[in-house]
């Protein structure tokens, strides 16, 4: 029997593997405390059940909350630092088309979607990855916003003021879990990409 | 035990083997404990490295937002058109257990680093020079209402008495047993007013009559209601909130 000769391929850099793990551990009590905090004061008709949320009460929930931000945002600006500057992102996020990100969503939604070469993401991960950067962007400035809207009230009337800043923040986080749920689902579908999250390395048969 | 009956079953195997299976139960069980922790209600909060780690980053927290403080930097503030009717009632117990304080025998007690501990009646602090701000209170539990105060700045009351301003707290009690502390910074700060009228009617008993400390660089809860005494201090002083865990900076 001839087995197929395994090729070890890079797939992620080192500092992408520890920013990602410490970005999803961030992330987790991000949500979670702020489903909380989101609890003691409802901007919609509904309340998160309580037993999916961080902190036990509103002051255990607000002290998770700005613990995590300083690692949410130190480690993002790592991340980013870093894939601006090695050219990360332009290499593995562009080129990007609406019309590639189009195909791609219909192809996985088919389940066609080949996943031959993990060092290559398809358009529909470039656009989720892309938009994953963009709502933490978005939820840092408005959470800032939201937190010193005297200080910072520059950020403030940038998203329109306090309470829409709210609405912001809370729109940003909607969005975010949703792509994150699409992630995890589809890392399940193809659980190849799990240990390649660690290890940074994928083997390559040909 | 869980690891004994582990061994036992897999005796016979090859080690490699063994610590590979080992390895991966380990993941799973730490993984569905995580899962356990979040749907059981267990929360990590309650556990004491947690919690000295919690609070350690929240004292953290109230010295970022004392370098943050910008001294200069002004609340905005807001058309009486923009004032929001009725103003929401808040505070640790319900509104028909308002305290009511009586004017007439009121008197301010002052304590502490201050020169002059004359206690001040309410036509005394009347008299004093009033200025009126129509800015928004922000609750720590994150909703906001646009209200207007009037009173006395604090800066200036501070210096008629001969306040030791290079302090570093002021602390407030009050008549419904409420207790907060500020930084001098924020005390001097020109929109922190000691007010007596709201809407421009003399302070109800539930926004809190005789008085309350209108902070807009700060949330709703470092704002006291009733204040009957309050003192300058090194020492830091707490507050009601503040004691059971709510951040004690709390700026905006």
């Amino acid at each position: 029997m001839e087995a197929a000769q395994a090729q070890w391929v890079k797939v992620h850099p080192l500092v992408v593997r520890v920013t990602h793990w410490i970005n999803a551990f961030g992330i987790l009590i991000m949500v979670a405390s702020g489903w909380r905090i989101y609890n003691a004061s409802p901007l919609f008709p509904f309340r998160i059940p309580n037993e999916l949320t961080l902190g036990g009460w509103l002051a255990g929930a607000l002290q998770w909350h700005f613990a995590a931000m300083w690692l949410i945002v130190i480690n993002g600006s790592v991340y980013l630092t870093y894939g601006i500057v090695s050219g990360h992102f332009r290499r593995k996020l562009f080129p990007l088309t609406p019309g590639a990100v189009f195909r791609d969503m219909l192809r996985a939604l088919r389940g066609q979607l080949a996943h031959e070469d993990l060092s290559v993401y398809n358009a529909a991960q470039r656009a989720a990855y892309l938009a994953i950067i963009l709502c933490a962007i978005v939820l840092v400035l408005s959470g800032l916003a939201i937190w010193k809207p005297v200080q910072l009230q520059e950020i403030t009337a940038i998203f329109g003021g306090y309470e829409s800043t709210r609405v912001v923040h809370f729109l940003a986080m909607a969005l975010l879990v949703l792509i994150v749920v699409v992630h995890v689902a589809m890392v399940i579908l193809v659980p190849r990409t799990f240990p390649t999250m660690i290890t940074g390395r994928a083997r390559r048969t040909s | 035990m869980k690891k004994r009956t582990m061994e036992t079953s897999l005796a016979g195997h090859s080690p490699g083997l063994v610590r590979s299976i080992e390895r991966r139960l380990f993941l799973k069980q730490g993984l569905s404990l995580g899962a356990l922790a979040l749907l059981s209600g267990c929360d990590p909060t309650d556990d004491e490295g947690v919690q000295s780690l919690l609070k350690g980053m929240s004292r953290w927290n109230d010295r970022a937002q004392g370098w943050l403080f910008n001294p200069n930097k002004l609340a905005p503030e807001y058309p009486e058109s923009a004032i929001t009717k009725p103003f929401p009632f808040n505070a640790f117990y319900s509104e028909e257990e308002v305290t009511l304080v009586d004017g007439k025998d009121y008197k301010l007690e002052l304590e502490g680093l201050i020169r002059e501990k004359k206690p001040w009646t309410l036509p005394e602090l009347y008299g004093l020079p009033q200025t009126s701000q129509i800015t928004r209170h922000i609750c720590v539990e994150g909703w906001s209402a646009i209200g207007k105060w009037s009173g006395v700045r604090f800066s200036e009351f501070l210096a008629r008495v001969g306040a030791d301003t290079s302090a570093k707290y002021i602390g407030f009690t009050c008549a419904d047993d409420y207790y907060t502390s500020i930084d001098m910074e924020t005390a001097l700060h020109p929109q922190t007013l000691l007010t007596f009228r709201f809407a421009d009617q003399v302070l109800p008993p539930k926004y809190g009559f005789p008085m309350k400390l209108r902070i807009p660089t700060k949330l709703g809860f470092k704002n006291p209601k009733h204040i009957m005494s309050m003192f300058v201090s090194n020492e830091y002083p707490g507050g009601y909130w503040e004691d059971q865990g709510y951040n004690w900076f709390s700026g905006s």
